[in-house]
């Protein structure tokens, strides 16, 4: 193994780290303002990456009829759960969030996707696409739970999961995409070649960690977030409303979710089941940062990339148990670093 | 319900279930369905006793299933071994196996602990599917029968009974081995396992027991699914199906032992159905029925967070206490009063840059009541927990009868004959309170696991349930011992800790703040106990807030204030000690 | 007297099955203060959260004679309700400043920084500790912090739950000013206690809880001179066990 490969499988590591990263912080965020482990977050990641392809090649992304279904069991849900408090001014609300927003997004789609407005527009009308699942989903299956066990939450989100898998491959099909490359350029630096899509990843992804740096130290939606994470009990104690919390933070998982997606569908090809593996590696980090330190996290993401690049080298076809198998001492690690505290859940 | 239906009723539904399916109203279809369920329920089992009672959630056990089918088609196809002989050998090497991997994943803490499962979930997956002594992705087929003489077991009606058989018992081993010594300490460890610890517990020790148990339960499946599938291949034991496991068991209730079986029920009767009505509704095939599936399961959770069986069954029911009083256990051999017990030479114990206890002496003699008093922060009950070995010491030396307890567990210096109350009380709200008390005589049993699943240790239990109801009239809560300890005012929950602590029959009894809560009465009460108790020739330290109840009490007092002891003697000398006024009382009298 | 602000009627609240409050009633009047004596496991800390909405109680909740019952916590914050618990439930990894600057978290950018001010120049020790993580302050800070951020929300009913536990006597002290002088600038106070003693000496009226149920309630002159609670709760005359 010369120099050559080993740059090249780190530049491969570095861009799959970072994809990794964004997903872990995602799940971080997710867990520590609503207990929920979020195992639908790859969904995101596999729609957003559908659903480009879909733009790129003219066509009307499927991913609008998954909007509609998933509003409109929210809105029966909500209305379910709160129709003794349900005045009138909360009904119009829950009904513009949940079944006009998304009507409004496919009449724009449907005139918008022909017209192969470029990456650009792609970009944004599937983030339009992508972001509302977050809270829609939130509202569905995690609201009504809110007060259940991290154990109950977790079964809840398989459930979502399952039903996401299912609905992805009645809406999108069984075949793989793989989008044009988001830059063409590309740049030699010695005996390695850095492509542009290497560099646009490390690009996007260091500045969203940066706007998330800067929403959570200086916005006041940002530090309400970190007070549901820090003490649920005394930010409801402050007056903020922690089900607008939760929402709020599955809309931003949905967001990097999106991004992450848009960002890895040149590099591999999606199926709509595609999420799951790359969501378990993320969860992988997020759980090695202890689901709440978001430096750890984003070093033990770049740790999986580096690991599933070079075994994927060495011993391809046993690639993710290596993965898997090599976390094993990293969690007798951490867990003898913190077996004093006990576990008050 | 009256005791006598109450006590036939299983087992009366018991053999109606074996019958049902030779009585022509169960169509053959059914019946196989039925046998996978009970395939299921048994893994939802060492699910209920591992992730609902334990506290550990695991997604692996579809691979100890496939350890256990494994073995057994090994040995029967490659060996030729009588199926009947795998059993032990299946069992065993699922076991061993689980031994090894639970070695590991007991001692993985927090979320570590179920992407450990994860880890090791996939990592075996690849394992069975890459192995070709395992036959690879293929899998091995054509696995004998079981055989009854020349007779094979192949109608699914006869193996219903097979099946069901082993779920039986499977439920009245895990009743039994929950409803024992060795099970009241697992209920416990969950709740914190630094009281359970204190009491003698060997924490890790008893979390392996209900992972080696549970995986054994689900190797015996594995086993019946072989010889039933007449077929093993990897794909049923994958991180999927072991997700699949851990959803029977929540959905069923996790912690409750017929919550497991309702719960593979439901599961595996909705998949089945699902595939069968969903086509015929929707008109075409596709993958509707995890749709409708995941739907369904947040429906459930949303309606029955805690499960269906509570649901429909309610509570668990209390336990079972033996009303007649049983021989007492023996006591222990208490020192002649006045000989040294405890001493402490210059205890220190710093957290970073903060000393909390720095450089304290004293000692304690056997039948004396020593007070340990001072403000807020004074390092109270980090001495308390110095000398029960739950933090080490920084530097300094405390012995207990001549023996040095450096480097000690909690565990060993319960088995010298040191018990303790907490503070902030550690019971476990869910259990009753006689089994709570019951905790504090784990040393004083010694019957195994084995033993405990065919309750063959009844006689040595009721004695230890016996004593703690002894203790529980000492303390006077004799008539709360059958309510869950959550219900008790915690007044009276610091008796119950007490009640527990003496349990141990201790030559040391370490309190901390017991009669914070307490009315006067119940104070006056508890005063009278701790002089008993001295007359007995036991040793009391007692760390208390209420100064009437610590000087009207105690021999000696220590004071300490910021980690250091300002004053020791006799309460009316200590009272008028400038120096405790000033500490004690903010200078104001 | 003046006009009530607060009354509860008929308030049962139950853990599960087990209930632990059994038929409470009380009334809080405008501008006073109103302590809830009783030892541990009385139910104070119950009642207390089942009036903030904290837990789910049964009974009428009337707050300044609007009905709060069915009311979300959210919307009891937003109606001038403020609970400062007695595990504080600070936000232990956020500086002061932040932890106060939540408790205004309802209200306009502009009365948040006003009351920022007020706050600061109320508990001087904060400022100087403004850029410190709340999970590092001493006991005595942490219940001032946690006063603070309640008052941040300009609540016109404030209660308190044991705020001097786990302080040292000199500590208590100040606390117990600072709630007198909050009484004084017109804020409302329900005050649970465990240190009968010092509640008395600054409530107007007192409600003895005992087992969930109020045994005996008054001014606190009468309470104090009442032989049985005297034993019961105050301890005083050094009492011989």
């Amino acid at each position: 193994m010369d120099s050559t490969i080993v740059l090249f499988l780190v530049q491969d590591a570095v861009i799959n780290g970072a994809i990794y990263a964004l997903i872990a912080i995602a799940l971080v965020l997710v867990f520590a303002v609503t207990r929920v482990i979020l195992v639908p977050q790859g969904e995101f990641v596999a729609f957003a990456g559908l659903t480009v392809a879909a733009l790129e090649a003219g066509r009307v992304p499927p991913t609008l009829w998954l909007l509609v279904a998933l509003g409109v069991l929210a809105a029966i849900s909500s209305i379910a759960w709160h129709w003794r408090e349900m005045e009138p001014r909360r009904f119009i609300g829950v009904v513009a969030s949940t079944i006009v927003v998304p009507l409004l997004l496919i009449l724009v789609t449907k005139f918008l996707a022909p017209l192969k407005l470029g990456l650009a527009a792609n970009t944004i009308l599937t983030l339009l696409l992508i972001v509302p699942m977050g809270p829609l989903l939130y509202r569905i299956a995690f609201e009504p739970l809110a007060e259940a066990s991290v154990l109950v939450l977790l079964i809840a989100s398989f459930g979502v999961h399952l039903s996401l898998v299912g609905l992805g491959l009645a809406f999108f099909g069984p075949e793989g995409v793989r989008t044009a490359a988001l830059s063409d350029a590309s740049y030699t630096a010695g005996a390695l070649i850095i492509t542009g899509q290497s560099v646009v990843v490390i690009a996007v992804t260091l500045v969203l960690l940066a706007a998330l740096a800067l929403f959570f130290g200086f916005t006041p939606t940002g530090k309400a977030l970190r007070a549901c994470a820090s003490n649920r009990l005394g930010a409801r104690l402050v007056g903020i409303p922690t089900s607008v919390a939760g929402q709020v933070a599955f809309a931003m998982a949905a967001l990097i979710g999106a991004v992450s997606g848009i960002l890895i569908t040149p590099i591999t090809a999606i199926y709509y089941d595609s999420g799951f593996l790359i969501g378990l590696k993320g969860f992988v980090a997020a759980i090695v940062g202890g689901l709440a330190s978001y430096t750890i996290t984003a070093l033990a993401a770049l740790g999986v990339g580096l690991v599933e690049s070079f075994s994927s080298f060495w011993w391809s076809t046993y690639k993710e148990v290596f993965v898997f198998t090599i976390i094993l001492p990293v969690l007798v690690w951490r867990s003898l670093r913190s077996s004093h505290l006990e576990d008050d859940e | 319900m009256s005791p006598a239906v109450r006590k036939w009723l299983p087992p009366l539904f018991a053999i109606a279930v074996l019958i049902a399916p030779f009585t022509g109203w169960m169509p053959a279809y059914w019946v196989t369905l039925f046998n996978y369920i009970g395939l299921s329920s048994l893994v939802a089992l060492g699910l209920v006793l591992l992730t609902g009672v334990g506290g550990m959630t695991s997604f692996g056990q579809a691979a100890f299933v496939g350890f256990g089918a494994y073995t057994s088609a090994v040995l029967t196809l490659d060996y030729a071994v009588s199926p009947w002989l795998t059993l032990p050998v299946s069992l065993l090497v699922t076991a061993l196996g689980a031994l090894l991997i639970g070695a590991v994943t007991v001692r993985l803490s927090g979320h570590y602990l179920p992407l450990g499962t994860i880890a090791w979930g996939i990592a075996l997956f690849y394992v069975f599917g890459n192995s070709s002594t395992l036959g690879a992705h293929d899998g091995l087929s054509g696995v004998p029968p079981l055989r009854v003489g020349t007779h094979a077991l192949i109608d699914p009606r006869e193996y219903f009974v097979v099946v069901w058989i082993a779920v039986i018992s499977m439920i009245v081993a895990t009743r039994n081995l929950l409803d024992s010594r060795i099970g009241r300490a697992i209920r416990a460890l969950r709740r914190g396992a630094v009281a359970a610890e204190s009491f003698g517990v060997n924490a890790p020790r008893a979390k392996l027991i209900v992972f080696v148990y549970s995986a054994v339960l689900a190797g015996l499946a594995g086993w019946l699914y072989a010889h039933f599938q007449r077929s093993v291949s990897p794909g049923a034991f994958g991180v999927n199906t072991g997700i699949e496991y851990l959803i029977m068991a929540v959905m069923g209730g996790a912690g409750r032992i017929y919550g497991a079986i309702l719960g593979a029920a439901a599961v595996t009767i909705l998949k089945d159905q699902l595939q069968n009505i969903l086509p015929w509704i929707i008109g075409s095939t596709g993958n509707y029925e995890t749709i409708v599936f995941g739907a369904i399961l947040v429906l459930v959770l949303e309606t029955a967070p805690n499960g269906l069986w509570p649901l429909i069954a309610g509570p668990s029911p209390p336990p079972k206490v033996p009303q007649r009083p049983q021989a007492p256990l023996p006591d222990r051999e208490k020192p002649a009063a006045g000989t040294p017990l405890l001493r402490v030479t210059a205890a220190r114990k710093a957290f970073g840059g903060l000393i909390a206890v720095n450089d304290v002496s004293f000692e304690i003699a056997a039948g004396e009541i020593l007070g340990l008093i001072g403000p807020n922060g004074a390092g109270k009950s980090t001495t308390f927990d110095l000398l029960t070995c739950v933090t080490p010491l920084t530097s300094g030396n405390i012995s207990f009868c001549g023996k040095a307890l450096a480097g000690e567990h909690p565990q060993d210096v319960a088995r010298l004959g040191i018990s303790r109350t907490f503070q902030h009380v550690h019971l476990a709200p869910d259990m009753s309170v006689i089994e709570n008390v019951a905790l504090g005589a784990h040393l004083r049993g010694s019957a195994g696991t084995l033993r405990a699943f065919a309750h063959l240790e009844r006689q040595e239990d009721a004695a230890l349930l016996s004593n703690a109801k002894r203790q529980l009239e000492r303390v006077g809560l004799g008539e709360q011992a059958m309510m869950l300890a959550g219900s008790l005012s915690l007044g009276q929950l610091r008796l119950v800790e007490i009640a527990r602590a003496l349990c141990l029959d201790p030559v040391l009894l370490l309190l901390d703040e017991p009669a914070a809560g307490l009315r006067v009465g119940e104070k006056k009460e508890l005063a009278r106990l701790l002089r008993e108790l001295r007359a007995e020739g036991m040793s009391v330290l007692l760390v208390e807030h209420d100064m009437d109840f610590v000087m009207s009490l105690a021999d000696r007092l220590v004071v300490l204030d910021f980690g250091q002891k300002i004053a020791q003697g006799a309460p009316t000398d200590v009272r008028a000690d400038p120096r405790v006024l000033e500490a004690y009382l903010g200078g104001v009298t | 007297m003046n006009e009530t602000l607060l009354s509860v009627a008929d308030m049962h609240v139950a853990y599960g099955r087990v209930e632990a409050v059994h038929g409470v009633s009380l009334a809080v009047p405008k501008a006073s203060i109103v302590t809830v004596i009783g030892a541990n496991g009385a139910g104070k800390t119950t009642l207390l959260n089942a009036i903030m909405g904290v837990m789910k109680g049964k009974g009428s909740i009337e707050f300044d004679r609007k009905p709060i019952a069915d009311l979300s916590l959210e919307a009891r914050v937003a109606n001038g309700l403020c609970l400062v618990p007695e595990r504080r439930e600070l936000f232990a990894s956020m500086p002061v400043e932040d932890n106060l600057l939540l408790g205004g978290f309802r209200r306009s950018r502009a009365e948040r920084s006003q009351a920022l001010e007020e706050t600061y120049a109320r508990f001087p020790r904060l400022r100087e500790r403004r850029r410190q993580l709340a999970g590092t302050l001493s006991g005595g800070e942490r219940q001032m912090l946690a006063m603070g951020r309640a008052l941040m929300a300009r609540p016109r009913l404030l209660m308190l739950d044991e705020p001097s536990l786990g302080l040292a006597p000199r500590i208590v002290r100040d606390v117990f000013h600072i709630i007198t002088k909050l009484k004084e600038a017109g804020v409302s106070i329900l005050l649970v206690e465990q240190n009968a003693r010092a509640a008395l000496q600054i409530a107007s009226y007192a409600y003895v809880l005992e087992l969930g149920t109020v045994t005996a309630a008054g001014t606190s002159a009468e309470i104090t001179n009442n032989p049985r609670l005297v034993e019961s709760y105050l301890g005083l005359g050094g009492a011989s066990y």
